[in-house]
């Protein structure tokens, strides 16, 4: 029986903003769904508040509420649109939890109310509840290890007294594990306990036997309303238990299982998913065996779609949100056809003949006080993954993927910082799971320490170590050759291995050029071959494509003119889910064109690596060889040169624009681009226009920056060129802090690590505008010179504050229309002059009326998306179009490029930060990005669509209690309105005798006045501090903004303890303007919901 | 454990009847440095299962082939006497992408090279097996020829080589002594046409099994009092095991339950009267979706044959039970008016997913009616 007709619409659930633990992965199950279920006619109401997604594209649903993920505003939207079913499993754990409460509530899922279709209420509750989960599994015999539930300190140490250390303490109702960690000692037990009950919002942990060290696998199962259930994919974790399947390196299929042991993994799997409940859909069931009995015990299920799903459906070819979609609407697994093969169904199991490796990336460097040691609780920011033959084939390409300067395992210049390292150094360092620890075993095994004693440490399976000796033995046989000697043989056997020629050219101390000249010359060229979920049984339809060297390629030809985008890889902090976006946008744009889009990425989250996206896809590291690989492997194939878009994936591939051959490159050339990042042409530039920038100079070391900073005065700000995200920018108020700064972008720091300071990466020094007001504009010039502004952003937080890390409102609140004029006819300039065509993104600061540049990018910028929802403009597809050479006139009459929507409403973005995954960091922003992800309040005031913006962040704004409130000494004036404007709304103030004085001699009412926390520390203050009422839960809302330098302890301490404690802190001045603005509005006429429809409608 | 490093690699082909040619290193029997050049010849085909390439080597319905694996890492977990499907290995080679140079798991007691080395069989590593699996799926398995023999010999092998129809490969897997296997509630003779230890094991389950050859008569049979008549996998064409069908026949008139899997099944099949054929390349692998017609459910099975019934030719006599999703083939079949039914694909597993193994619990239910 085919899809229900008893249901007309259906509100989809959305994951919200980009968090750790919770990437683009459901903005990819999100987008799927969305497709599907408007193919198959139903009436599509989305929820969600990140605009950086592609699901929140308007053409994607009927109705698309860009409105905050919390119980009251579904509850809205349900009012509002009286949706048959809600499908609350392809948003990951937000959207579970928001089901759940809703559940809870009786406001879906009981008689009168909207279906709970995909997992009901139930089935998610046994799945997330860590002891009715360990009964069911109990009940149908399945292992699990032995455990209790603890709700206080106390039930936790009677626990202990059955079950011995070590132990492992999971949270219940959390997503990415967070405040799950391990405990080998009572301090350490404590600690975790506290840690755990705090994460939980039911403050319930789990007290488990610890399977540190056991091999950890995954199985992506699928079942349907017949009952009919398969395995989609298999995974198997490098990293052994203990490190969080989200911060492992994982394989597919699973390497070291006998099918005696995987089919009752299997059974295991099936069992769990149909004792749980989950009716349709996908699931993910994760296991722990013993490697020295083959012991099993099951350790959790996830009764949703989720990171390996997604994972699991770029490994295999097979669309499990689309699936689950359809299955969830009453499909069985049987009536769906497998979109590959076209001919078979999807009531089978995907089998593959490569391998797939995933490693995950992470930020630490971006958290100064973290430990960088993985462990239970998830961390890292990305993942990239590759495919290839072989477990080391994909090794390789996948390390090269991440983009962290290594080449692949080692043979790099990064192996040289293991020269100091002795045997025991590097065998206790692989003990622990860190970022690094995968380099760290390969220099062990070039060191010929045996792969039984590695295993010991880093408790890997010993065929992986294997895998990995036989890269290192490869690589001692280079060693003995010359490059010009390498026979054919010797070429493909090394390819095989995953041998990057930046690998082959450091080993052979020759240029990336000399071996890929050699190579070329002895013909050996990657094979591609297609992932077709079949192992070739069936001949695949779709062209999903990985390179590989062996004997035959399945390329097909097109006679239509293709197009490369080159994607924007690994997520990372600074560039992520916004370039996807961009990237798919154009893929859909140009598809729509006439021509074939061809997609290059390696980022396994997206909606781009999708096989359907485009006309084809490479999954494909994107390094100089691999693109260079693709792009003559397109034109062996058609016989035509392809275009190169390189200007819609954020970094990644702007750095490789140079080295590509330049007549492909559709759009601002690469010398346009190089004069906007070299400092000295742009200012020239700039000269020539006449257009102001703060004063500021090039530093190629320490001497050249303090001359610079002397000449310009202090306050300046540092910072390295060619980085991403503010990476390691810093405001410096004297010489001792700017010399430390260069100190931390030496090869000493950990920038250093990343290429350190040189004369091709030379260090900007500016003068620091203080005050002043930032401004972003995104734009698009085409080839006739024709400029469109597609939007002029005001940041809400000073300039100072990274602009990804600062609120921004669509239309400007604060600037005259002549300043906005003045602004655009700038950007106007600097588009003629850099001759862009496409889009480019143009950062001004205002300080005292005067308008000054800071920087401009050709390119994609992370706002595009945002701006695409607030005016209704799809900027991306209209750059890529123009890019492709049609001009702006064509588009506004081919309907692609419509008026901008105005004057109506406004639209706020605010970013999301993941301080809550790292205790011991200080919140306060600065230049320096940190925000993982972004949210968007779309209301008709500003005040109004800021306040939206906060509660999607997960920012509270209180209607009662005490408001602790801290502020510099250029705040104090300016935190007056905001004091008075708290207390007119019934909230209490507590302050610092500093700040209580000079409030209350400005007229406002100080309720409680309390002592330094760094008094406290030196004994001179007993009574009450900030950090002791925030710890007792006496503070609803912390308003505390950061001095600078010098007497930052206090804010430091003050902002570690509200993160710690979950209350909200706002940190600038204007944000605290802007969110009592807020309270106030909420308080004088309460929210309602619009869809974006409606918006651009108006 | 075995070490293959790059000095000690025995470059090897393989050439198919076609012609291609493709380029690898000998493993397995015949490929130490010593050895002198050897040629293995067979039925070329290629199995996608995921694990189980023990199981695989070691069943008897591979008599007279190569198996290739289109999982590329083969060896991974080594070996075990555990999880040998038949004392001797029929096949007559593998072909892989990547052979394990370590084996890892708790269960393996010996590595994959060595194995196929004391079971002297050769194989043949390093090749595109992508390739020449798509090679065969567009062509159809076909007869070839591997080793460190020079092309031109290797070529002439594979020209010469037929493939398995028309050859009683039965005669070669079958046991020459009846034996018993497990004690159980039921007596149940089980035909060896090639049985897989997995069979025995589940039918060990419930019943004290009598294994007996293929040439065994219905009489012999009877003379044991089954409460039922097993009849198992084997090798090769069907119509080529001369007697079976109608030995079949014969049984089938007396009233014992009887289950049949796989060539057991087309046995049944040409007892009734029915057809067989040869499809293309077969179904070798663990992913096969099976429909139940009676409960509508969806199967995952074990698969390998060559051969396949016919549905059509059954007419009146049996009604179809079982058919494949991916070709519509036929997968199952239940005689009208007797105790009697058979399924193409294996129940069993071994290697391969459990979800059909309710088909035996099927057969005691038939057994217990009696």
């Amino acid at each position: 029986m085919p899809r229900r007709e008893d249901i007309k619409s259906i509100l989809v659930l959305g994951s919200g903003p980009i968090v750790i633990g919770q990437a683009c992965e459901f903005d990819y199950s999100g987008t799927q769904a969305c497709r599907v279920l408007r193919q198959e006619g139903y009436r599509v109401i989305l929820a969600n508040s990140n605009p950086a997604t592609i699901m929140t594209d308007p053409d994607f649903a009927d109705r698309t509420y860009i409105e905050p993920l919390t119980p009251e505003f579904i509850e809205k939207i349900i009012e509002r649109e009286k949706p048959d079913a809600v499908l609350p499993t392809l948003g990951g754990q937000t959207a579970l939890n928001l089901a759940m409460t809703l559940f809870e509530r009786g406001k879906v899922g009981v008689p009168g109310t909207p279906e709970l279709i995909g997992a009901n209420a139930l089935a998610i509750n046994t799945a997330e509840d860590r002891g009715k989960f360990k009964e069911a599994m109990i009940e149908i015999g399945l292992s699990v290890p032995r455990s209790g539930i603890a709700h206080t300190a106390e039930q936790a140490d009677e626990i202990l007294k059955e079950i011995k250390l070590p132990v492992i303490i999971r949270p219940a109702y959390i997503l990415g594990g967070k405040g799950t960690g391990i405990a080998n000692t009572l301090e350490e037990f404590n600690t975790v306990v506290a840690n755990g009950l705090a994460a939980s919002p039911i403050s319930e942990i789990l007290i488990e036997t610890s399977i540190v060290g056991w091999k950890e696998y995954e199985l992506e199962v699928m079942r349907d309303k017949n009952d009919n259930c398969v395995v989609i994919c298999s995974i198997e974790n490098i990293d052994a238990m203990g490190v969080h399947t989200g911060d492992s390196m994982t394989v597919a299929p699973a390497m070291t299982l006998s099918d005696i042991e995987y089919q009752k993994m299997r059974n295991a799997a099936f069992a769990c998913i149909r004792r749980v409940g989950v009716e349709t859909g996908g699931s993910n069931v994760q296991f722990a065996v013993n490697p020295i009995n083959g012991d099993q015990v099951v350790i959790e299920m996830n009764p949703r779609v989720s990171r390996s799903s997604a994972l699991a459906s770029k490994a295999t070819g097979f669309p499990i949100a689309k699936i689950a979609a359809k299955l969830a609407v009453g499909y069985t697994l049987d009536e769906i056809s497998n979109d590959i093969t076209k001919m078979t169904p999807a009531s089978f199991e995907p089998t593959i003949d490569y391998v797939v490796t995933k490693i995950p990336r992470w930020a630490f460097e971006k958290f100064p006080g973290t430990s960088g040691v993985l462990g239970t609780q998830m961390q890292s920011v990305g993942e990239a993954m590759a495919i290839g033959r072989t477990f080391t084939e994909s090794l390789q390409k996948a390390l090269r993927s991440l983009e962290i300067g290594r080449l692949g395992l080692n043979c790099d210049p990064g192996e040289e910082i293991f020269n100091d390292s002795s045997d025991a150094q590097l065998l206790d360092k692989i003990a622990i799971p860190t970022p690094d620890r995968i380099f760290e075993i390969g220099e062990c095994l070039r060191r010929k320490i045996s792969i039984e004693e590695i295993a010991k440490f880093c408790k890997f399976d010993t065929w992986f170590l294997d895998q990995m000796l036989s890269i290192i033995e490869e690589r001692e046989y280079l060693e003995s050759q010359s490059l010009e000697e390498l026979s054919v043989s010797d070429w493909k056997r090394v390819k095989r291995l995953g041998f990057s020629d930046t690998q082959l050219g450091y080993l052979f101390k020759r240029t990336e050029h000399d071996v890929r000249a050699t190579r070329l010359k002895r013909g050996v060229r990657p094979t591609y071959k297609a992932v077709d979920t079949c192992s070739a049984e069936f001949a695949a339809q779709t062209p999903y494509h990985y390179s590989t060297y062996e004997d035959e390629s399945e390329l097909h030809s097109s006679t239509k003119q293709s197009v490369i985008i080159l994607g924007s890889g690994p997520n990372r902090i600074g560039q992520g889910i916004e370039f996807d976006y961009c990237c798919v946008h154009a893929s859909f744009a140009l598809r729509d064109a006439g021509f074939q889009t061809i997609m290059l990425n390696c980022n396994p989250e997206t909606v781009s690596t999708d096989y359907d996206t485009s006309d084809k896809l490479y999954f494909e590291p994107l390094t100089y060889e691999d693109v260079m690989n693709v792009i003559e492997a397109e034109q062996l194939i058609s016989g035509s040169n392809p275009r190169i878009i390189v200007g819609l994936g954020g970094q990644t591939p702007l750095k490789l624009a140079t080295q590509l051959p330049k007549e492909l490159i559709a759009g601002t050339t690469s010398e346009s681009i190089d004069i906007a990042e070299d400092r000295e042409k742009w200012s020239a530039l700039c000269v020539s226009l006449n257009i102001l920038q703060p004063p500021g100079g090039t530093a190629r070391d320490v001497e050249q920056a303090v001359e610079i900073a002397n000449k310009i005065g202090y306050p300046v700000l540092v910072r390295p060129s060619y980085v991403l995200g503010g990476r390691a920018m810093q405001i410096v108020h004297d010489e001792t802090h700017l010399r430390k700064a260069m100190q931390e972008m030496s090869t000493a720091g950990s920038l250093g690590r990343e290429g350190g300071l040189s004369a091709q990466r030379p260090v900007l020094i500016d003068r620091f505008l203080e005050d002043a007001t930032e401004v972003d504009v995104d734009a698009i010039r085409d080839s006739t010179g024709e400029v469109l502004i597609g939007g002029v952003m005001e940041h809400v937080e000073q300039a100072g504050v990274h602009s990804g890390d600062s609120a921004c409102t669509i239309p400007p609140v604060s600037l005259s229309n002549a300043m906005v004029l003045e602004i655009e006819d700038t950007v106007k300039k600097i588009s003629e002059a850099l001759k862009v065509v496409g889009l480019i993104n143009v950062q001004f600061a205002i300080a005292d009326k005067t308008v000054y540049v800071i920087e401009a990018n050709p390119r994609a910028s992370r706002t595009v998306p945002f701006v695409a929802k607030a005016t209704g403009v799809p900027l991306a597809k209209v750059a890529s179009r123009v890019m492709l050479g049609s001009t702006l006139e064509q588009l506004r009459s081919e309907g692609l490029l419509k008026k901008p929507v105005s004057g109506s409403h406004v639209s706020v973005k605010e970013a999301v930060l993941p301080f809550n995954r790292f205790a011991d960091v200080d919140t306060a922003l600065g230049p320096e990005m940190r925000s993982t992800g972004e949210v968007m309040g779309i209301d008709d005031s500003f005040a109004r669509a800021f306040a939206k913006s906060q509660f999607a962040a997960g920012t509270t704004l209180p209607e009662s209690g005490l408001v602790f409130v801290s502020l510099n000494d250029r705040d104090k004036l300016g935190g007056v309105d905001v004091v008075k404007g708290l207390t007119s709304l019934g909230l209490k103030i507590v302050a610092t005798v500093g700040t209580a004085d000079f409030l209350k001699s400005h007229g406002c009412e100080v309720s409680r006045v309390v002592g330094k926390f760094s008094e406290r520390k030196s004994g001179s203050n007993t009574g009450d501090d900030a950090v002791k009422l925030i710890e007792s839960g006496d503070i609803a809302l912390v308003i505390n903004t950061p001095r600078g330098y010098g007497t930052r302890n206090d804010g430091e301490a003050i902002r570690k303890a509200a993160n710690t404690c979950r209350v909200s802190v706002v940190t600038t001045l204007s944000a605290a303007t802007a969110a009592v603005q807020g309270m106030i509005e909420q308080r004088n006429r309460p929210f309602t919901v619009m869809s974006l429809q409606e918006f651009h409608a108006r | 454990m075995t070490q293959i490093s790059k000095t000690k690699i025995k470059p090897a082909l393989l050439v198919l009847n076609d012609g291609s040619v493709f380029e690898g290193e000998a493993i397995g029997a015949g490929s130490s440095e010593i050895s002198e050049p050897v040629i293995s010849k067979g039925e070329v085909v290629f199995h996608t299962g995921l694990s189980g390439y023990q199981e695989i080597i070691t069943d008897p319905s591979y008599a007279g082939q190569i198996i290739t694996f289109t999982t590329p890492h083969i060896g991974n977990y080594g070996t075990t006497n555990l999880d040998n499907e038949a004392s001797k290995v029929f096949a007559r080679g593998v072909i892989v992408r990547e052979l394990a140079r370590r084996r890892s798991n708790w269960r393996s007691d010996d590595s994959l090279d060595s194995f196929l080395k004391q079971n002297n069989l050769a194989g043949i590593a390093g090749i595109d097996t992508r390739r020449l699996t798509r090679l065969l799926r567009d062509s159809g398995s076909m007869p070839g020829a591997f080793g460190t023999a020079s092309q031109e010999e290797l070529a002439k092998v594979a020209k010469s080589e037929k493939g398995t129809a028309g050859k009683d490969l039965v005669a070669q897997v079958t046991t020459t002594k009846s034996y018993i296997y497990g004690s159980g509630k039921f007596t149940v003779v089980a035909y060896d046409f090639g049985i897989k230890t997995t069979m025995l094991k589940c039918l060990a389950e419930f019943a004290t099994v009598h294994v007996v050859p293929a040439s065994t008569t219905a009489e012999q049979v009877t003379a044991l009092s089954p409460n039922g008549i097993f009849l198992s996998n084997g090798p090769g064409d069907p119509e080529m095991v001369y007697d079976a069908p109608a030995t079949i026949r014969e049984l089938l008139g007396t009233g014992v339950p009887l289950f049949g899997i796989c060539l057991g099944h087309q046995l049944l099949a040409l007892a009734l009267g029915g057809k067989t054929y040869k499809l293309p390349f077969g179904h070798h692998g663990a992913n096969h979706p099976v429909r139940n017609i009676a409960t509508k459910s969806v199967e995952i099975t074990s698969q390998n044959h060559n051969f396949c019934v016919d549905a059509d030719s059954l007419a009146t006599k049996a009604d179809v039970t079982h058919i494949n999703l991916n070709d519509n083939t036929n997968e199952g079949l239940r005689v009208r008016g007797a105790n009697a039914f058979s399924v193409q694909y294996h129940p069993e597993a071994g290697p391969g997913p459990h979800d059909s193994r309710y088909l035996f619990s099927q057969f005691v239910e038939m057994m217990d009616r009696k």
